[in-house]
């Protein structure tokens, strides 16, 4: 089992060096603007081999979209992932660290948050700032820390009393520097294994938002993708079914990924 | 019995102040994000006129109340929500809170529907991937849990669409009835039940994955228990064993699980009921939201988020019945 689950975890990283390597390669391999009619529309994949993966009823080229949506997708994830930990860590670490009122005020808070429905805060606070890359993952940053604050706040509580801590308070050093310096450090595995599951999670809320018309409107990208074929479904499902496809790979690459970070951290639970 | 009684009032009283500090948050954010809307009741009033005056719409803001401080906006605000009242729709003309309860059977029917299939075809998968732990269906069933994790509901409806309806034709692709038919007793159930059908399968498939790889975690850790043991020397049945005992103690991390996916499933359901047509409160949500009316589309994130609330005291007190050790402190 332990030799799959590192095979597992290889490959999870090596499709998603892949993807990444699409994305940040997109204008390069896919010169020009991805919205450009370039082919006979509606070319199923395999028709013609110049467009392999077909066009769509604009007769855009599927493979361009799919690359460039690559890097749509990719950055709302990430900077939406980098939202949310940010938020979520100072947020754990202060009620963790600190205790008392601003612990039991910040636990509230986290679980206000936790309560409402992450798709529809989103939604909302698009709805309010219009639908451009940065806003669309700052909603989706602000929206799901929760889970990193939950975490971080344990992680904290756990390693407080803990002896380098001591040792560092005796010795002197300032709240900031415990907590950025000594605590969070040791913190850390868990919360990388969270945050490429929250990336993973930040790709699928974006994909549904952008599905749901609420992304930059000059940017494409996978979900815009999906909802743009969904009118042909009937005829020409390849439309949905291609970005689809890319996003469910990109999100099982950073679950395999997390579970294998997992494993790593923590190897008492390997032999499961 | 009587403590019994007294344990369920303690209970319900930790639920109450577990949720309304909760609720009261939700209802501050929900004043605080309708502030920060851009433009405001009477703009709407305007525009759908067509022609307004600076000093009409002056007077329409006064006789709303919107020239007043923050605090007394609030005091109002509070006010009409005691009533229940969340404001006129612009695109319906119609109250918001009677909107959005009309839509919410829907989509209390969509979630509770997708949530029994995911907690009965995720835990019943679970259990199987326990029993053969290692071997190739357990395998087999993880690697079908881990595809179905990272695909996305939507597209995942979609694709449901094209094979069991477009290609099949087994089910309709969209709306919650058949339009037009006056069906009675059996057969308006029966098409009731069709149409729901591919909504609440999308909607669960996620959660079939979580719920599957959760009671397997579970099912392991409690099987290495020592009361496991001692049933086993007490000569019970394998069987029994797994269901009776090692089963409960394990669906008490799934239970816990459930109460923390509520909103998601909510989320999931705004989109499951837009690519459908399913007549819900998340459709409505999208309708708003495209409309610019902000008023329905903030008072579905109340109402949504207090369908949470609800829910999850609902799981507190299930919890309880599932394992008397959790009690109120």
């Amino acid at each position: 089992m332990p030799l799959l689950r590192n095979f597992l975890a290889l490959t999870g990283a090596a499709l998603l060096a892949l993807f990444t390597a699409i994305a940040l390669t997109a204008g390069w391999l896919y010169p020009g603007d991805p919205l450009d009619m370039v082919a006979a529309p509606l070319l199923w994949p395999g028709e013609d081999m110049a467009f392999p993966l077909g066009t769509d009823p604009m007769g855009r080229d599927l493979a361009a979209g799919l690359a460039h949506g690559a890097r749509a997708s990719l950055a709302v994830g990430f900077y939406a992932a980098f939202v949310g930990v940010a938020i979520g860590t100072l947020v754990g670490a202060a009620g963790g660290y600190f205790g008392g009122w601003l612990d039991e005020v910040l636990t509230r808070l986290t679980e206000l948050f936790q309560t409402i429905p992450t798709m529809l805060l989103a939604i909302v606070i698009i709805a309010i700032a219009s639908p451009s890359t940065e806003t669309v993952a700052l909603a989706i940053g602000l929206a799901s820390w929760p889970t990193i604050a939950r975490l971080v706040r344990a992680q904290f509580r756990a390693l407080r009393q803990a002896d380098f801590v001591t040792a560092a308070r005796s010795v002197g050093y300032g709240d900031l520097r415990i907590i950025f310096g000594e605590i969070l450090p040791n913190a850390l595995p868990p919360i990388v294994v969270t945050t490429s599951v929250m990336v993973a999670s930040a790709i699928l809320l974006e994909s549904a938002l952008s599905f749901l018309g609420m992304s930059d409107p000059d940017k494409l990208s996978w979900g815009t993708m999906i909802g743009n074929g969904r009118e042909l479904l009937r005829s020409a499902w390849y439309l949905s079914a291609l970005p689809g496809a890319a996003i469910s790979l990109v999100v099982l690459a950073l679950n395999l990924l997390g579970d294998g970070l997992n494993d790593h951290f923590n190897p008492r639970l390997r032999q499961r | 019995m009587s403590q019994a009684s007294s344990r369920a009032s303690l209970r319900l009283r930790r639920i109450a102040a577990q949720a309304l500090p909760t609720a009261i948050g939700i209802v501050i954010l929900h004043f605080c994000l309708l502030q920060l809307v851009p433009g405001d009741a009477v703009d709407v009033l305007a525009a759908e006129a067509g022609s307004a005056t600076a000093e009409t719409m002056a007077q329409l803001r006064a006789s709303l109340g919107l020239d007043q401080s923050f605090l007394a906006q609030l005091g109002q605000y509070l006010w009409r929500l005691a009533h229940f009242d969340l404001g006129q729709s612009s695109r319906y003309h119609a109250p918001v809170a009677e909107l959005i309860l009309s839509r919410l059977p829907g989509t209390l029917l969509l979630m509770v529907v997708a949530l029994a299939i995911a907690v009965v075809v995720g835990v019943a998968c679970g259990v199987l991937m326990s029993v053969w732990a290692g071997r190739w269906p357990d395998q087999l069933l993880s690697i079908a849990a881990m595809l179905l994790h990272a695909m996305p509901g939507f597209w995942v409806a979609l694709m449901i669409v094209v094979v069991f309806s477009v290609h099949l034709g087994w089910f309709p692709s969209g709306g919650n009835a058949t339009l037009g038919a006056d069906l009675q007793g059996l057969a308006w159930w029966r098409d009731r039940a069709l149409h729901l059908t591919l909504p609440a399968l999308s909607l669960s498939t996620f959660f079939v994955s979580i719920y599957a790889r959760l009671t397997r975690a579970a099912m392991l850790e409690v099987n290495r228990q020592d009361f496991v043991r001692t049933a086993t020397a007490k000569g019970l049945a394998p069987l029994a064993i797994q269901l009776r005992h090692v089963l409960r103690n394990a669906l008490i991390p799934v239970t816990t699980m459930m109460g923390l996916h509520l909103g998601n499933l909510l989320g999931g359901s705004v989109v499951i009921e837009t690519v459908f047509g399913w007549p819900g409160m998340g459709s409505l949500a999208l309708e708003a939201m495209l409309a610019r009316d902000y008023p329905v589309l903030l008072g579905v994130l109340l109402l949504g988020s207090f369908v949470v609330i609800a829910a999850n005291a609902l799981i507190d007190l299930l919890h309880a019945w599932m394992d008397p050790r959790i009690q109120g402190e």
